[in-house]
C-alpha cells in the first residue's frame, strides 16, 4: 500500500468496516480498490461500511472508488454505507448526486 | 490578472505517484500568499484533477511529461497552467460534462472538470488531438 493511504479492516457480526486514512487520489485508489474487493471476497459480509474520517485529501478518484464499491455491493446484495465523511469530501459526493443513492452516516460504525 | 510578480514552473513524468508531488509543490507556491485552509484545499484538489486527467487520458497507455506553471500577481490572483503533450481531447465540451468519462472500466467518475470548475473561479481548456492539452485554472484569493 502506498505511504499516502492506508486501510484497516474490522469484521464484526457480519459487518466489514474499512477505515481509510491518508490521501485518496488516482494513485492510491488503485490499491484501495483491490484491498476492499479482496476483503469482500475473504469475509463475505452482510454489510460493508467505508469510513473516511481519517482521510486528509480526496479528489474525484474517491468518488469513483465509492461508486465502484456501491455497484459491487449492490450486485452482491450486500448493504453499503460510508461513514465519517469530511465536509469537503461530502461536497464532492453531492456534486455527483451520490447522497441520493448511498447511505452516508456521520460517525464511524464502531463509535 | 495583472502582471505576474512570482512564477514557478516545473515538469514531471506522468507517473501516478507524482500526483501527490504536484499537489505539494503547488501548495508550497500558494502558501506564500497566506491563503485560507479552504482556498488551499480548493486549489490542491483542482490541480490534482487536472494532473490526473493528463495521466489517465492524455498519456493513457504511455508515459510523458506534465508541465505546470504557476503565477501570482499583486492582487492575489493565481493562474495555474497544467499542460501535457498527450493525445488531446476530441470534444472538449463533451469531456467537461459532469459524469462523462471515457475510462469507466477503471472507475473514473467523470467529475474531474466539474470539481475543477467548482473549486476555482475559471477553467479554460485548449486541446489539439494528437498534440496535447492545456488546462488553465484561475483563482483569486480573498483579501488578507
Amino acid at each position: 500500500m502506498s505511504d499516502m493511504a492506508t486501510i484497516k479492516f474490522e469484521n464484526t457480526d457480519g459487518m466489514l468496516l474499512a477505515s481509510i486514512s491518508g490521501e485518496i487520489d488516482h494513485h492510491t485508489s488503485k490499491n484501495l480498490r483491490t484491498a476492499i474487493d479482496n476483503a469482500l471476497k475473504e469475509h463475505s459480509p452482510d454489510k460493508l461500511c467505508i469510513d473516511l474520517s481519517g482521510i486528509t485529501f480526496m479528489d474525484s478518484s474517491g468518488l469513483g472508488l465509492i461508486m465502484g464499491r456501491y455497484r459491487i455491493t449492490e450486485n452482491a446484495d450486500i448493504r453499503f454505507c460510508v461513514s465519517g465523511t469530511p465536509p469537503r469530501a461530502m461536497t464532492m459526493f453531492k456534486m455527483a448526486g451520490l447522497e441520493r443513492i448511498i447511505d452516508f452516516e456521520e460517525k464511524r460504525k464502531d463509535e | 490578472m495583472s502582471k505576474a510578480k512570482n512564477i514557478l514552473k516545473f515538469e514531471f513524468m506522468s507517473f501516478s505517484k507524482n500526483e501527490s508531488l504536484a499537489r505539494s509543490l503547488v501548495s508550497c507556491f500558494v502558501t506564500q500568499l497566506d491563503p485560507t485552509i479552504s482556498e488551499l484545499a480548493d486549489i490542491k484538489c483542482a490541480v490534482s484533477e487536472a494532473v490526473t486527467n493528463c495521466i489517465v487520458h492524455g498519456y493513457r497507455d504511455s508515459i510523458g511529461k506534465i508541465y505546470i506553471t504557476l503565477s501570482a500577481d499583486n492582487e492575489r490572483n493565481i493562474k495555474i497552467e497544467i499542460r501535457d503533450r498527450g493525445c488531446g481531447i476530441e470534444d472538449i465540451e463533451k469531456a467537461m460534462e459532469p459524469l462523462y468519462t471515457t475510462d469507466g472500466e477503471n472507475e473514473r467518475s467523470g467529475m474531474g472538470f466539474t470539481v475543477m470548475e467548482s473549486f476555482t473561479d475559471k477553467v479554460s481548456v485548449r486541446s489539439s488531438p494528437g498534440r496535447g492539452t492545456k488546462v488553465t485554472l484561475l483563482k483569486k484569493l480573498a483579501a488578507l
